[in-house]
């Protein structure tokens, strides 16, 4: 995986930034429009985008049962007979992580050495999510024990108040202390929460913060904003890890999540990526969705892409 | 599930290509199998299809593929389309506004029904892509009739001073087959015209397909008509005695030609032409946008676009970024079938634009420019051409001045907001513009700066029926879309119908000057009059007119003067006035120009105090000039006092018009703003009327300066007098110098010079048939728009004849700016 190290803040770049959000629409909108897959490139897209998912539940009723269900399902996302009807029986389809809150970071650990899936990452949430409005020594702790109890990924949450307020050198310290509590062997994904942020230009100069600080990923939302990720906010941040990449040659991956619950999403976003980035940006080290019903509606497709009969809920493990 | 497919999953899981995506042909090959691949005009509700008439093979450009045979039409094919579209005229023109009404929006229900046949016969036929057709052309088309259906229910309330001129021949180019036609159709039928339409050599198969939908819809047979056939065909078409009016849209030199070939005939005309649209890049922009907005300007339709952004202009300090931005993003382009999905562009229409394109190209390489084109996959068949970009060129450049028509973009640097302004306008050209900068002051001054008919903010290439386009300059004249689309095809009510073939010689008419008009002695002089101060006996002082241009009376520079006689007596001279010519011409037009910019920019409260104070100083002299009218025209004295209180009641009218025309917000689909700006058209040349020397004169002059003309007018040749004497009105009305210049003189002369001046941007002609001819075609040099009477006297006393909406149509010209908005994209 890609590791971003980081940079001084430049709060002449951040400054500048500007976002037409009209012109932006236009090509969100239009962008779908010129790009789409069938047959056997949406099966394959559909796979990829598999492998690309966050598997996530962040729920306050979430226990070991459903925790252990879903790391199950993680690292057997699509049933086997129609993997390898599709030639990919071998290939060793799992999702990209699975995505958790603190507390059930020592459930997934365990659940997934049982499932075989000791591989896949885990993703924890942390920093006081999804609000962020927790006291900032708090924040950095919950990331040092969730990592203490396995987690290989981290998902803090930016304080929005301090963007909102434009203390972008005070987002950029917390999230640069946040980075030094993962060390470099734990990826730290930042989350926006371009829902609470008001303005395009935010969502690019908190992107170009979070990066700047040091964000392998930068993603867009908790799922709890009321506007998660769209495409215009997707389109936003990805603009923002080209200019990103193209002044440092740092990659820094991107995560949508929230909202994205049809197989036809998932190839949108795969589409958004090749587009704006390239291919390299198509895979889990550089491409997560955060998700969590949205695998059973590309089993469902790839269901009727393999039989040609669309599937009940029932016949596919939930 | 065999191992083939396995393998190719695994493949493109590993390399994530896109795939085919095809729409399918079958619905529009069934449609032309019904007609056995082969269709001849629609005509009166029926396909006709004449004996022995040659056959044109329309074939699709992706693949060369051959679609259908359509049919060369001749001149009796015309002939039976005119006439059977007149025939439907007397009734389609007569039914009440709300049945018209209906009809439209029959249509456009029609057109929705048929979306997926149209869009894939239009893509199929022009080698667009399927998605540009589905998701630009055919919706607009649907949007267009919906849109009319509304001005045709108004037709008697919003339009009653207005009436249907006809006739409409509309001949209509190749890019946008279908859409573009509507967007001659739908005002046409709504004002109560009937139309024969000409759709463009490569693209017949949509139109003729539209003429059926409409058929299909409840379209009284006859009022709209498609025939086929080359471009002399179209000419025929266009001089057909019973066609009254010729919209068209295509290049400039078919435009020209239009204008030379309908001349004088009485017939209106409305030119959409070429362009060479600037997309100007601020430092201020949002620059990934822009790049997109790059992308939708140039190289949407394959840029076979005549609003095609073809001129991209970027400020110094982004410049490398923004050309090292939109190489990458051409990196990304897929190119292939018309119906395939999931591209970016299709197939260039014919072999001979694709020719066309490749020289421009071939050349600024060969002159040293630098070009780029993406390494990306063509097709191996059909007429392809990448996406082109052009760095290293300059205003002088060959590819930046003319019109390619095709995907290839231009690029150049500037310094300064005002830079880039100079250098947008730096054309013939004047379709439209793109502006790209967050900066609102900025952005909108550019707006204004630009001489274009549609200038986006922000965007590029949105269309809507509510709101007008059409050019400056030599890009054309009229409009198409919204109200101000509806006068292209009406006449003032009052108005009859003239139809007339005039033979003049355009080289030698108004050629001659001077001739007999230099006073010489012994040919006598004014009356010597007079006067007796103290008891002494003195003459008067002499008083010679000159003419007036710059705000100051000028020896005219032949030094030649001529008589002006008395109405009673042919022996008697009242005065010698200037004889002007050509200099004084340039000079007076210079003078113009150099007024234009200030005037414009003055408030336009202060123009109507201007012409209000002008009538408070006429009146100061209403005896005088009654007087003088009446010694000059015989007119009685009652007679002379109507018209100089007619001419201040007029300045009244005017300068009341000063303040409530500047245009409308339009309705369009843009979540934002789209302005239409109702500006000046600029240098405003204008021959008066013999009849009413002062009326015909302010009537003219007054109507065009409060919309923020300048003009250089020539008063009446018989009876110059009133209007040299309102010079000193002018004077001390606090009128800028170089807003009016009267020119006296032979008018014909002068009226020569003003119309071949490049730089007079419309001529008013008032004199003879003949004159009106010689304008008309002169004015096709530069695409001038005119004003003409065809050698027919109006009735300045008249207030449907002398003032109205005719005058401000003929004194503005429309920009529609289009300003998207909105930051809020959540709560």
């Amino acid at each position: 995986m890609a590791y971003n190290p980081g940079m001084e803040l430049d709060m002449g770049w951040v400054n500048g930034a500007v976002v037409d959000l009209p012109a932006v629409n236009r090509r969100a909108a239009t962008l779908l429009t010129k790009r789409t897959v069938k047959k056997s490139w949406q099966a394959a897209w559909l796979l990829r985008a598999v492998t690309c998912i966050d598997l996530t539940t962040l729920s306050g009723d979430d226990t070991v049962t459903n925790v252990q269900r879903l790391c199950f399902k993680a690292c057997n996302p699509i049933r086997q007979d129609l993997l390898d009807a599709m030639g990919m029986g071998d290939y060793g389809i799992t999702v990209g992580a699975v995505c958790v809150y603190s507390a059930r970071v020592k459930d997934a650990v365990q659940s997934l050495k049982q499932a075989g899936g000791a591989a896949i990452p885990i993703a924890s949430v942390a920093t006081g999510f999804p609000a962020g409005q927790v006291p900032f020594e708090t924040r950095l702790k919950e990331i040092s024990m969730a990592i203490g109890l396995g987690a290989t990924e981290i998902d803090i949450v930016i304080s929005r108040d301090l963007a909102l307020s434009g203390d972008w050198g005070k987002v950029y310290e917390e999230i640069k202390a946040c980075k030094a509590a993962c060390g470099e062997n734990v990826h730290l994904k930042t989350i926006l929460g371009t829902g609470d942020l008001g303005t395009l230009t935010n969502v690019y100069k908190a992107s170009l913060v979070a990066m700047m600080a040091g964000s392998d990923f930068i993603k867009t939302s908790t799922g709890k904003e009321g506007v998660n990720a769209t495409m215009p906010v997707g389109l936003t941040m990805v603009r923002a890890i080209r200019e990103y990449f193209h002044k440092t040659g740092f990659k820094v991956g991107f995560k949508p999540a929230g909202g994205i619950r049809t197989a036809k999403d998932s190839c949108a976003w795969l589409a958004l990526m090749k587009e704006e980035l390239g291919d390299e940006w198509m895979r889990a080290d550089l491409f997560r969705i955060g998700a969590s019903s949205l695998l059973t509606d590309i089993e469902r497709q790839l269901y009727h892409f393999v039989t040609g009969r669309y599937a009940a809920a029932h016949q596919l493990p939930m | 599930m065999a191992g083939n497919l396995g393998s190719e999953i695994r493949r493109i899981f590993d390399n994530m290509e896109y795939g085919p995506a095809p729409e399918s042909a079958d619905v529009a090959k069934k449609w032309l199998s019904q007609h056995k691949d082969s269709l001849g005009h629609f005509i009166n509700g029926e396909w006709v299809k004449p004996e022995n008439r040659k056959t044109y093979t329309t074939c699709s450009p992706a693949t060369g593929e051959a679609l259908a045979d359509t049919i060369q039409g001749e001149e009796e094919d015309v002939n039976l389309a005119v006439s059977c579209a007149k025939t439907a005229f007397q009734s389609w023109s007569q039914l009440p506004a709300h049945t018209r009404a209906r009809h439209l929006y029959a249509v456009a229900r029609n057109v929705q029904k048929h979306h997926r046949l149209i869009a894939v016969i239009e893509a199929l036929d022009n080698g667009k892509s399927i998605r540009e057709t589905r998701d630009c052309d055919i919706p607009l088309v649907a949007r267009h009739f919906y849109h009319y259906a509304g001005w045709a229910q108004f037709s008697d309330t919003e339009m009653r001073e207005w009436k249907p001129v006809g006739v409409v021949g509309a001949i209509v180019p190749w890019n946008f087959p279908l859409m573009l036609l509507t967007w001659k159709v739908c005002p046409a039928l709504a004002m109560g015209n009937t139309v024969v339409l000409k759709p463009a050599t490569f693209t017949r198969l949509s139109a003729l397909l539209f003429a059926e939908i409409c058929h299909e819809a409840g379209l009284p047979p006859g009022v709209f008509n498609v025939v086929t056939g080359n471009g002399s065909f179209g000419s025929k078409l266009a001089l057909h005695p019973d066609v009254d009016k010729v919209a068209f849209t295509g290049s400039t030199p078919v435009g020209q030609t239009l204008r030379r070939l309908t001349a004088g005939t009485g017939k209106k005309l409305s030119l959409e032409l070429g362009g060479k649209s600037p997309v100007i890049v601020m430092d201020t922009a949002d620059i990934d946008s822009a790049v997109e907005g790059i992308v939708d300007a140039i190289y949407f339709n394959q840029g076979q676009v005549c609003s095609a952004g073809s001129r991209l202009l970027v400020q110094e300090n982004i410049f490398d970024d923004v050309i090292q931005r939109v190489k990458e993003r051409l990196k990304h382009f897929r190119i292939g079938h018309s119906l395939d999905k999931a591209i970016d562009m299709g197939a260039i229409v014919s072999q001979a634009q694709y020719n066309t394109i490749k020289e421009y190209v071939d050349d600024a390489r060969a002159t040293g420019a630098d070009v780029f084109q993406p390494d990306i996959p063509l097709p191996a068949k059909g007429l392809f051409y990448p996406p082109t970009l052009i760095t290293n060129v300059q205003t002088v450049s060959r590819v930046v001045r003319e019109e390619i028509f095709g995907p290839v973009l231009v690029a150049l640097p500037f310094r300064t907001a005002k830079e880039a302004g100079n250098l947008g306008n730096n054309t013939n050209y004047g379709l439209a513009a793109s502006v790209w900068s967050e900066n609102l002051p900025t952005a909108l001054e550019l707006a204004i700066t630009l001489k274009a008919g549609t200038v986006w903010v922000n965007c590029h290439n949105l269309f809507d029926a509510a709101a007008g386009f059409g050019g400056y300059r030599e890009s054309g004249f009229g409009r198409d879309g919204g109200k101000e689309g509806l006068y292209e095809y009406v006449m003032p009510k009052w108005e009859r119908t003239i139809r007339q073939n005039v033979d003049i010689d355009i080289k030698t008419f108004g050629a001659s000057f001077g001739s007999g008009t230099s006073p010489t002695p012994g040919q006598g002089g004014p009356s010597k009059s007079q006067l007796c101060p103290n008891g002494k006996q003195q003459p008067l002082v002499d008083h010679t007119y000159k003419v007036y241009y710059g705000g100051a009376q000028k020896r005219p520079d032949g030094c030649y003067s001529r008589p002006i006689y008395a109405a009673h007596d042919k022996q008697t001279i009242v005065a010698y006035v200037g004889d002007s010519n050509r200099k004084d011409v340039r000079n007076a037009v210079e003078a113009a120009h150099k007024a234009a910019p200030g005037w414009g920019k003055r408030a336009a409260h202060n123009r109507a105090q201007i012409v209000y104070y002008m009538a408070e100083n006429l009146e100061l002299r209403r005896q005088e000039i009654a007087e003088r009218i009446s010694l000059l025209t015989g007119k009685t004295l009652e007679n002379s006092f109507k018209e100089v209180d007619l001419s201040i009641q007029r300045l009244f009218y005017w300068g009341a018009y000063a303040d409530k025309y500047g245009g409308n917000v339009q309705e369009t689909t843009l979540y934002g703003c789209t302005v239409c700006i109702r500006e000046p058209v600029g240098v405003v040349g204008i021959a008066c009327p013999d009849e009413f020397p002062l009326l015909g004169f302010v009537s003219l002059f007054a109507p065009a300066i409060v919309r923020a003309n300048c003009v250089v007018i020539i008063p009446s040749d018989k009876y110059p007098i009133p209007a040299l004497d309102f010079y000193q009105v002018f004077d001390t009305s606090d009128l800028p110098a170089g807003v009016v210049n009267v020119l006296s003189g032979n008018k014909d002369h002068i009226s020569k010079y003003l119309t071949e001046h490049q730089n007079v941007d419309a001529m008013w002609y008032f004199g003879s048939a003949e004159g009106s001819k010689f304008v008309e075609f002169t004015s096709a040099e530069n695409v001038k728009r005119t004003w003409v009477n065809y050698g027919k006297e109006r009735d300045w006393m008249d207030q449907d004849q002398g003032q109205g909406e005719e005058f401000l149509y003929h004194a503005t010209q429309c920009k529609n700016i289009w300003m998207p908005m909105g930051t809020t994209f959540s709560n």
